[in-house]
């Protein structure tokens, strides 16, 4: 509650990040949200997050990691309250606690729903260098999106948006160029910028660094990480790049076809993993100096419009045993704050 | 003797910027050379820093992107000298591009499949309904798709993933022996990235495809090369055997990369890496420049 | 389609009224195809009537119904709009795309030509056509004349449109899929301009109904084929206000102000709903 977030606290290392889970920012449960579409009469249904429940706490950068088409981008844009049809959400709820404001974000008005977004939420979307204004200079992107936030003269506007593109590698001369004129990296750079430069209080990022060469990469972390100590503020992060979650997050989730399969603090997740498909994701990192063939998942990734039964992950799943088959397996605590989908890993045989 | 597969020679790429008052050049590729072999097909790979010009460089292989200075050589042709569209046509068919962002890639208005039809019927010459949908499922297949999960898709109806195999499925149409390749696997996932980078290897090694491979991932560009470029500010800063220069860099900023890459094996550790990693690397980019 | 008009008639005023305006406008064209007397037989009913039945709009000092001499008239002069607007948006679309796809030296050639054709002083040019064509002068010679002055300034939206477009990697795939550069402009890159396109043609309809409203009452047009412009010409011939015939002049102007109100109105909603940009959030792109 109120004390507790004024409460003076050690700078956030390992032990401060703990606690963060009392006080959550983000509360999401039951959380289902399916694609319906209907061409010439076929009705499909991707379900494509399909009962997700998770919180993120204060002051906590909470990573997502998971197959290509897994649901991570459809989570967030959900979260985000992006959604539009054919996604509609079917049940589950998505509630905000800023600072002892709380907005259900299915549940409000439109209007407050914008006002949270343009206040407390950032929301960094996936392949996002194309949002940029293609016919309008970069500055005039920074005028438009933060200058009202910012709530400063022009010049001293102008300062600020400086600072913070040199704090990203960027020189200030991307200001006066063309989206088109820039490279990749430089524009996704950009977009980041665009989405801290007002400090939100909750960032959402959904691979926001996949056009970067490492150090620039490690630089831009560098300054998320910065901005979020600042304000304590709470990012979720999305993105293939296990050593990024390695070195950023406090906690990890992991999913699979639509599900969380797997949740717990970064370090549990990378050195204990229990469910069979993060033991595979990790045990597959790519690393400088591997030379042998190295194979993908065998199978192919499910098929979302028609998942399989039971543990959506049994056909590609080396230890499936019957009930696999049958049952969705329910997501049970481990240990605690490591909660896992798997029977297998109930009885303590993934390992 | 065969001319070699592709020849590099001095190109540089200069472009202004800027507005009317404040025009400045910048020169975003600057005197780089190499040649690929038309015998043994390799996979080329350059590595750099962001705006370093590694896309310009590719884009001037494609020729969509004229160099400023230096010549360009695909089995012997000037690439400067092909006016013709059926000369353009003979090219596009030994040249194939796979891009950096694949939710760009396909026309957010259009059907996907629908690329995947044109290409074949005008890049492979094929005619009817049938072969031209076998030959788009076939190429589907070997990324791991098939052709009734997409048929009458638009890109934002599949993940970044999807769309980036697609992609590639349709670069593989033409039979090409060379395909430029801008960060292919940035978007997609580790395990996934294994695949696709294997499948890039057996491009090479089965249908005897050269693979120009533009990356941010060292481990995968270790795991693949075989020679690799270093390039920074436009310049090439270091290059050779890949496994060579990746296990034991020379240049400055070549060590100051391989350093930089994260460790899995830090997690936990509050991002400690993060910061003290770019400390060092501002030092050194001062020294640098 | 059929959905989105039913939408907008329903929560958008401007468009409902727009399109009941266009509507009666468009009826009263359509009347002329029934009409008992041919638009330039002169002295049919007796001259000068007021408003009375059957003459419902009053008649003429030539002996004409104003009001079935009306529905002739309205229909030529939509006609010209619809015509000019088509013709125009052709030449623009075609010059935009082409210079902005193209670039280089093909870009600026066709933009100094834009230029040109933008600083120009239309009315004064189409008075001296006027001139050089004298009794050559007829309605589709008119409408070419427009046509020609009218593209410029969309066809340097359009271009700056193409320009981007070209950048976008999804072009460069069509090229290497072997599509050539008019599929790649029709088909790739038209359904992005598309709706500026529809959003000015409505203007530019407005536009040369206007111009040629104006140049007909000064009598710089084929006076033979009647348009309201040219019904208000005879009218001043005859001096009708003068005379007391208000009915010849009030009628043609009232029709006219009715079809430039809808097609504004038009104009306005659909340029809010069709922004090519909320399209694009829209199908996701
Ligand atoms: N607009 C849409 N209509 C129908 N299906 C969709 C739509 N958008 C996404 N999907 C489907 O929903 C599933 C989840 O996609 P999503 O983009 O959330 O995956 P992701 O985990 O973010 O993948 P990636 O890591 O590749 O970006 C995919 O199977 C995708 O094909
Ligand atoms: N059309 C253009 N006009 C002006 N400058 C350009 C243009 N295209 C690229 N540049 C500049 O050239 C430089 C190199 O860009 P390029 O896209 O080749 O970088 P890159 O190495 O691919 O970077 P990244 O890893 O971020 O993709 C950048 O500084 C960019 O701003
Ligand atoms: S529940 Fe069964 S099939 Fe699913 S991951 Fe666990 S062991 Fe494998
Ligand atoms: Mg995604
Ligand atoms: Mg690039």
């Amino acid at each position: 509650m109120a004390p507790a977030t004024a409460a003076p606290r050690a700078p956030a290392k390992e032990n401060g990040k703990a606690e963060a889970t009392i006080e959550p920012v983000l509360v999401v449960s039951g959380l289902r949200a399916y694609f319906q579409t209907s061409s010439f009469g076929v009705e499909r249904e991707v379900r494509a997050v399909d009962d997700i429940s998770f919180h993120v706490g204060a002051n906590e950068i909470y990573g997502l990691a998971g197959e290509s088409s897994s649901g991570k981008t459809t989570l967030i844009k959900t979260v985000a309250g992006a959604i539009r049809p054919p996604l509609r959400v079917l049940s589950g709820s998505v509630v905000f606690d800023f600072r002892g404001r709380r907005v259900s974000v299915y549940d409000s008005d439109p209007q407050v729903m914008d006002e949270i977004r343009w206040k407390h939420l950032s929301y960094i979307m996936q392949g996002s260098m194309n949002v940029l204004n293609p016919v309008r200079r970069v500055r005039h992107s920074f005028v438009d999106f933060a200058f009202r936030h910012i709530g400063r003269k022009m010049p001293e506007f102008m300062d600020i948006v400086r600072t913070h593109l040199q704090r990203l590698h960027l020189t200030p001369a991307v200001l006066d160029a063309y989206p088109h004129q820039l490279s990749g990296g430089m524009r996704q750079r950009v977009t980041i910028a665009l989405a801290t430069v007002c400090r939100p209080e909750f960032i959402i990022a959904d691979e926001p660094t996949t056009a970067l060469d490492v150090i620039v990469q490690n630089g831009v972390l560098a300054m998320l990480r910065d901005v979020q100590r600042e304000i304590r503020s709470s990012i979720i992060f999305v993105t293939h790049d296990m050593a990024v979650h390695a070195n950023l997050c406090d906690r990890l989730g992991i999913m699979y076809a639509g599900r969380l399969v797997e949740e717990g603090r970064t370090a549990d997740v990378f050195k204990a993993p229990k469910h069979p498909y993060t033991a595979h994701l990790i045990a597959s990192l790519p690393r400088i100096g591997y030379v042998a063939a190295r194979k993908g998942l065998e199978g192919t990734p499910p098929n979302l419009a028609d998942p399989p039964s039971g543990c959506r992950f049994h056909p590609r799943c080396p230890l499936a045993a019957d009930i696999c088959r049958r049952q969705a397996p329910p997501m049970t605590w481990s240990s605690p704050g490591h909660r896992v989908a798997c029977f297998a890993a109930a009885t303590g045989s993934a390992q | 003797m065969t001319p070699p597969l592709l020849e590099v020679r001095e190109v540089v790429k200069a472009y202004s910027m800027g507005s009317v008052l404040s025009r400045h050049r910048i020169r975003a590729v600057e005197g780089v050379s190499f040649t690929m072999k038309a015998e043994r097909p390799e996979i080329f790979t350059i590595i750099g820093e962001s705006g370093s010009g590694k896309t310009t460089l590719a884009r001037m292989i494609l020729n969509t992107v004229s160099p400023t200075a230096g010549t360009i050589r695909f089995r012997g042709t000037d690439l400067s000298k092909i006016w013709r569209g059926r000369d353009r046509l003979a090219f596009m068919r030994g040249v194939q591009p796979i891009f950096q962002n694949p939710f760009d890639a396909f026309n957010p208005l259009k059907q996907i499949d629908r690329y995947l039809f044109t290409t074949a019927r005008r890049m492979a010459g094929l005619r009817t309904v049938k072969e031209i949908e076998d030959r788009a499922d076939q190429a589907l297949k070997k990324v791991g798709l098939s052709l009734v999960e997409i048929r009458g898709r638009f890109p934002h109806e599949l993940s970044g993933g999807q769309l980036q195999r697609i992609a590639i499925a349709r670069a593989l149409i033409s039979t090409p022996a060379l395909i430029v390749a801008d960060e292919p696997v940035s978007m997609i996932d580790a395990s996934l990235r294994m695949s696709i980078v294997n499948l890039l290897r057996n491009l090479r090694d089965e249908m005897g495809v050269s693979i120009i491979y533009i990356t941010h991932d060292l481990a995968t560009a270790y795991y693949i090369s075989d020679r690799i470029i270093i390039m920074r500010k436009g310049r090439v800063v270091e290059g050779g055997d890949a496994r060579a220069v990746l296990d034991n860099p020379q240049h400055p900023y070549s060590i100051q990369l391989k350093q930089a890459v994260l460790s899995p094996d830090a997690a936990g550790s509050g991002g400690a890496l993060l910061s003290a990693g770019l400390v060092e690397s501002q030092a050194e980019l001062g020294e640098l420049t | 389609m059929s959905r989105v008009l039913r939408d907008l008639f329903r929560y958008n005023r401007e468009f409902a009224i727009g399109i009941v305006l266009l509507a009666f406008v468009l009826l009263i064209s359509a009347a002329s195809f029934v009409s008992p007397y041919p638009p330039n037989d002169s002295f049919v009913v007796p001259p000068d009537l007021p408003p009375s039945w059957p003459y419902i709009l009053g008649t003429t000092s030539r002996g004409q119904d104003v009001f079935w001499l009306l529905t002739f008239a309205i229909r030529n002069t939509l006609l010209f709009g619809f015509t000019v607007a088509l013709l125009s948006r052709i030449l623009s679309l075609v010059i935009g795309l082409v210079a902005g796809y193209a670039g280089g030296l093909v870009d600026r050639v066709l933009m100094s030509i834009n230029d040109t054709f933008i600083v120009i002083p239309l009315f004064p040019i189409l008075v001296l056509f006027y001139f050089v064509m004298r009794d050559r002068m007829s309605w589709a010679l008119l409408a070419l004349a427009m046509s020609c002055l009218g593209w410029a300034y969309d066809a340097r939206l359009i271009r700056s449109v193409a320009m981007s477009l070209r950048t976008r990697e999804f072009t460069e795939t069509s090229i290497f899929s072997g599509m050539s550069m008019r599929q790649i402009l029709v088909e790739e890159h038209l359904p992005y301009v598309l709706p500026i396109v529809f959003s000015t043609t409505m203007n530019n309809i407005n536009w040369s109904i206007g111009l040629e409203v104006t140049l007909s009452v000064l009598g710089f047009t084929d006076i033979n084929t009647p348009t309201i412009g040219v019904l208000i010409y005879w009218a001043n011939q005859h001096t009708a206000l003068v005379a007391g015939v208000w009915w010849w002049i009030l009628f043609p102007v009232m029709l006219v102000i009715i079809t430039f109100v809808g097609l504004f109105l038009l104009a306005v909603s659909m340029n809010e709903y069709i922004d090519p940009r909320s399209r694009l959030s829209r199908v996701g792109g």
